[in-house]
């Protein structure tokens, strides 16, 4: 995570000549300038995705010779260091954007699958939504359980995985094939917030 | 494996399970002690707990009130695909078919219920009207969703008729009314005819709009039932439920209640509905609803709006392609309501009696599910 931060820090000090415009919502030390808004100065962004920082002795839309663009990088790096210094969590908004936008994607293309028979490697033209509606009796709360047919306590990759085998007459998925993994976000994101309940049957 | 004296119990219980269902379908209120002794055999006999429908709880709805007038046959969303693709759809529908005609004595006709095909193709449609043609009673046909949307039923019209007629029967007025219209969603989105069939086949599609029978639907009933009195028993199939259960699914009619004004003023109505996949039962003032079972593959219970007469089939086992699926019959009574018989392939049978939905479910209770739906 550390590393993926500076790599971000060090691309926004190439991409210096960027201005972000929008408001602030935190401030950093003193190099922040409180009058905001109508100020010409050169906005950069940190790379927490939040944190504005204001260039007192640089105009907007200015491009910095080399040494005044390092001058600007040392101090970014010092208000990245004190905030490091004083912030609670690890994570910023910027993370949590991160969060959800993965997190809706996947489970759109679980949703997708989900109904496309094709895309699962069915081969008789019938795709889940067909026996579950919006994920209905799909039950991800109740896994693990002991499904005799198995001989086992199955997961719900297994029941998956079956459901591909046999109404669908597909290939059973790997467990780390991303199909399998957007199916299982679709699934369970259907019965977000029921209380989990393994072993029911 | 199991000790020898375990496996000879257990076939000894199996033995006598057999004998106590065959009881059962000859039951009488004479022989009711008997096969409640037989029954209570089978519980001692047995090592593990029995599924619900061993108690002599089912035994006594058996009983019949009074004998029928006549009893007809359903089969029902059959959804065809061709062969070449699907063995496992047109398996079923050939049992259905192999079953109806073994009953003796054979019903006095076949509803089908709606959805013969699955994407409206005429091969499938085509194949369908195969099949059926096997039947030795004659057949009556309604169209389902599954069946319109690819063409706006111009190949089903061509091989069945026009899609809302009536017939009468031993003094029953039947109707068969289309009731899947829906309002125009894919002009606006410039969809092609396959596209409408695709969105329409996916019951949890947002984008298409809700079941109806239509204005143009209701005048050709309103008309039908002018000539109609008031006395005649009616008995209605429609593919949607005649009443609304869960809009996102389209098990819902959206005009329901302009229709149900219409049916009120009768004595004896009686509403038999596809489309849901699943054991059904409702009830509005004089009005009787009941559910037909698909052959392809149950539906699970909406998450909500269930209507409170149902007693729900137990939830399918996954690794059994039959269950929850099946065919039925349905025993007329002089009255016009009627027995209803789901014959499920991998369940005992399960009867919603007139009686039931006449006493608003105080009698001759169906069996209730040991795993409901969750
Ligand atoms: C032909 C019908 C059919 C198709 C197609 C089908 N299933 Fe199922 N599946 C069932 C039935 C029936 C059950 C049992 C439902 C119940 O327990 O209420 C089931 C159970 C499940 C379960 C376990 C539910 C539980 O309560 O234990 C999962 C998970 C599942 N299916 C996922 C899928 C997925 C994913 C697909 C597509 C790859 C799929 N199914 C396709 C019929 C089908
Ligand atoms: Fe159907
Ligand atoms: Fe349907």
């Amino acid at each position: 995570m550390r590393t993926a931060k500076l790599l971000i820090l060090v691309v926004g000090i190439i991409g210096l000549a960027l201005v972000a415009t929008s408001f602030e919502r935190r401030t950093v030390g003193a190099q922040q300038s409180k009058a905001s808004g109508g100020s010409d100065r050169l906005v950069v962004q940190l790379c927490d995705g939040e944190t504005k920082l204001e260039i007192a002795d640089a105009r907007a839309g200015e491009v910095l010779p080399p040494e005044k663009a390092r001058e600007v990088a040392r101090r970014m790096m010092a208000a990245y260091a004190e905030q490091q210094a004083k912030q609670v969590s690890k994570w910023t908004a910027r993370d949590r954007l991160t969060w959800e936008r993965e997190q809706k994607r996947v489970i759109e293309e679980g949703y997708k699958l989900f109904h496309d028979w094709r895309a699962l490697g069915g081969t008789i033209g019938i795709s889940c939504d067909m026996c579950h509606p919006d994920a209905a009796a799909t039950h991800p709360e109740t896994y693990p359980k002991f499904q005799t047919q198995l001989k086992r306590v199955a997961t719900l990759r297994d029941m998956i995985n079956w459901c591909i085998e046999n109404p669908m007459k597909g290939k059973p998925l790997p467990p780390d094939d991303p199909r399998m993994i957007a199916l299982e976000a679709y699934i369970t994101s259907t019965r977000k917030g029921v209380p989990l309940e393994p072993g029911k049957h | 494996m199991w000790p020898l004296k375990w496996k000879k119990r257990e076939q000894e219980y199996r033995r006598q399970r057999e004998e106590f269902f065959e009881a059962v379908k000859r039951l009488n209120r004479r022989d009711f002690l008997k096969v409640a002794g037989l029954s209570a055999a089978v519980f001692t006999a047995k090592t593990v707990v029995p599924p619900h429908s061993f108690q002599v709880v089912d035994v006594v709805r058996a009983e019949p009130q009074e004998k029928p007038l006549f009893r007809f046959a359903y089969i029902s969303d059959t959804h065809l695909y061709e062969r070449e693709l699907n063995e496992r759809f047109v398996n079923a529908a050939l049992r259905a078919v192999r079953d109806v005609n073994a009953l003796d004595p054979p019903p006095d006709f076949v509803i089908f219920g709606g959805d013969l095909a699955q994407l409206g193709q005429p091969k499938e449609l085509e194949l369908g009207k195969q099949i059926l043609s096997e039947l030795k009673v004659p057949v009556k046909m309604m169209v389902g969703e599954h069946d319109w949307f690819l063409d706006m039923g111009e190949k089903w019209r061509e091989l069945f008729g026009p899609e809302n007629y009536s017939f009468d029967h031993k003094g029953v007025h039947f109707i068969v009314l289309m009731s899947v219209n829906e309002k125009d969603f894919w002009t606006e989105r410039n969809m092609t005819p396959m596209e409408r069939m695709l969105t329409v086949a996916q019951l949890d599609n947002p984008i298409q709009s809700r079941f109806e029978v239509g204005e143009e639907g209701r005048e050709w009933l309103r008309r039908d039932l002018a000539k109609v009195s008031k006395d005649t028993p009616i008995i209605i199939f429609s593919h949607s439920p005649l009443y609304k259960y869960y809009r996102p699914w389209n098990f819902w009619t959206e005009d329901a209640e302009a229709i149900h004004e219409m049916l009120f003023p009768f004595k004896s109505v009686t509403v038999i509905h596809g489309h849901t996949h699943q054991l059904l039962t409702h009830r509005i003032q004089n009005i009787h609803f009941h559910g037909m079972l698909s052959t392809a593959w149950p539906w699970p219970y909406a998450p909500e709006g269930l209507p409170k007469l149902t007693v729900p089939m137990e939830r399918p086992d996954p690794f059994d392609e039959a269950d929850g699926t099946g065919w039925g019959t349905v025993d007329v009574h002089r009255d016009g309501y009627v027995d209803k018989h789901y014959n499920l392939w991998s369940r005992n049978p399960i009867t919603v009696a007139k009686a039931y939905l006449e006493s608003w479910g105080k009698e001759a209770i169906p069996p209730a599910p040991e795993f409901p739906p969750y």
